[in-house]
């Protein structure tokens, strides 16, 4: 997810002239690569081989809150992390697909929003089980059962209006949960969190007003829109449903059915649509997502998001 | 620009400084608010990688600089604006280009995220300096937020088809503040995608002029 996975160390190769000051700081041999690989104060050049800033929490205080359990949260912080990178991977899939260039930014901007989050998350992460695993570390060398994620999020794009009611789904439930973990004890996880709230209301709005639009358009789209919701409604459940760890690390994902429910039932009302009757996708002896059982269509998601990285290792750009 | 004000600013000071270091005092031996003042004109002045006409201080990203005087190490606090904003390497790295070249000879940049960036973090030279470049600058948070809950409005059709059925609108407590054309000024605008070419930018036009510009959106 960076471009350099190594902290930017390779800039080195690019720069004779530099020398690091032993035991002035962690950070200079980066900073001082890069200042000499600047041919001008604002040269083009002085960013061609990356910032050497690879980490998004730098600098961030990386205690953990007396009685948080360090495995707990890193195991919350993927969770949350995963869902996130998963369904921006899904929307990114929209480029050059989407009915209109301007939908195609708008699906790309809500997956970097996504991305965003889930970078800081997954560093979180590896921060708090005391591994020091980065982002790129569980981002792309986990295996499909090491995945976290809902599988709300891993299902294929579908049509657009799956996408959208998917997104619509997401985005509420997401955002009441943001809200609710922006007063978590722990000050990243909680600062992620309140950040992701003013993103993931720009996420709601954007599907909303497209469910509104199919749904309140033609006979033709809101046929389409309401097979759209029907389809994805089964995967609802699983985000209301505690997984052991949320309950110890982080917000009882129950407590946001109802409000969540009002909140996409108004939607669905002023857009001419139903609330589907529809039983929530079966479990696995009653395992799912949460617990790394996923449906078929993770690994070929994962496939295509981590071959790069797999098949270069260590690369850097 | 660079006063007491904007040093003192967003950022806490006057607490002890983060690196556990005594009075600021970086060569003329001046006291620690001017040592930090100094290092903060110098972070203050680098422009933002995708808004180039601002500064980093006119975007409100720069949180605080504050200056170590027993090791005359400077560190600069940042705060990202969107989660998934590709900049923030750029901006980390600037600032630490711009304070070594200064002759700062140790200098730390970090990243602040509470509390998280609010585009009313903006300063009214960020905002005259936008709309100077054709970008209409955000309208003020609450203002929009008083508004009321996420509007039902739908978006105009691009393909010159509307209908009637595409102007359903939920009920608003309170009308949102215009946007007006930072080319000519008229408040008879309409937004054409949320999403423009960055994150934190939408795309409008205004029907007075037909000129499209760009906005910065609320956050």
């Amino acid at each position: 997810m960076s471009r350099t996975s190594d902290g930017g160390a390779t800039v080195h190769d690019y720069t004779t002239s530099t020398t690091s000051t032993p035991g002035t700081g962690q950070d200079d041999h980066v900073y001082l690569s890069l200042a000499d690989a600047a041919p001008g104060p604002e040269g083009e050049g002085r960013w061609a081989y990356g910032t050497g800033f690879a980490d998004p929490l730098l600098g961030v205080d990386t205690a953990l809150p007396p009685g948080l359990d360090g495995a707990d949260l890193a195991a919350y912080c993927q969770m949350l992390g995963d869902d996130a990178l998963v369904l921006a991977q899904r929307l990114i899939e929209w480029c050059t697909r989407a009915p209109e260039l301007e939908e195609e930014v708008a699906l790309a901007n809500l997956g970097l929003d996504l991305l965003g989050q889930a970078r800081l998350l997954l560093t979180r992460a590896g921060q708090a089980d005391g591994t020091g695993r980065t982002e790129d570390d569980l981002a792309y060398w986990r295996e499909e059962h090491e995945f976290r994620n809902v599988r709300l999020v891993e299902a294929p794009n579908g049509d657009f209006a799956y996408s959208i009611a998917r997104l619509l789904l997401f985005a509420t439930a997401r955002g009441a949960l943001y809200e609710a973990l922006s007063a978590h004890p722990d000050p990243v996880l909680a600062a992620v969190a309140a950040r992701g709230v003013k993103e993931l209301a720009y996420h709601r709005e954007y599907a909303t007003a497209w469910t509104l639009r199919l749904g309140d358009g033609t006979p033709y789209s809101s046929g389409r829109m309401q097979a759209g919701v029907d389809a994805v409604w089964p995967l609802l459940e699983e985000l209301f449903t505690a997984h052991p760890v949320e309950l110890r690390a982080g917000v009882d994902p129950a407590a946001l059915r109802e409000p969540v429910l009002r909140s996409l039932g108004a939607v669905l009302a002023e857009a001419g649509l139903t609330v589907p009757d529809v039983p929530p996708l079966a479990t696995v002896l009653g395992l799912a997502g949460r617990d790394g059982v996923h449906t078929e269509a993770l690994g070929p998601l994962l496939a295509e998001f981590q071959v790069l990285a797999r098949a270069h290792p260590g690369a850097t750009w | 620009m660079v006063t007491g004000d904007v040093v003192t600013g967003p950022g806490p000071t006057g607490t002890a400084e983060p690196t556990g270091g005594t009075v600021a005092t970086v060569g003329t031996g001046t006291a620690d608010p001017t040592a930090r003042e100094l290092a903060w004109a110098v972070a203050a002045a680098v422009p933002d990688p995708e808004l180039p006409m601002l500064t980093l201080a006119d975007l409100g990203v720069l949180a605080e600089v504050g200056v170590d005087g027993g090791s005359g190490t400077v560190t600069a606090w940042l705060t990202p604006t969107y989660s998934g904003c590709p900049a923030v390497a750029e901006m980390a790295a600037d600032v630490d280009r711009r304070l070594r070249a200064a002759g700062y000879p140790d200098v730390r940049v970090r990243l602040r995220l509470d509390p998280p960036w609010s585009t009313d973090l903006i300063t009214a030279e960020g905002r005259r300096k936008l709309a100077e470049a054709g970008i209409a600058p955000p309208r003020p948070t609450a203002a929009v937020a008083a508004a009321g809950p996420v509007a039902l409005t739908l978006g105009p059709t691009r393909t010159g088809t509307a209908t009637a059925s595409t102007t359903v609108a939920a009920p608003r407590t309170a009308a949102a503040p215009p946007v007006p054309c930072p080319r000519c000024g008229d408040a008879d605008t309409e937004e054409l995608s949320r999403f423009g070419s960055t994150a934190c930018k939408a795309l409008w036009r205004c029907r007075a002029c037909r000129e499209p510009f760009e906005r910065v959106k609320e956050i």
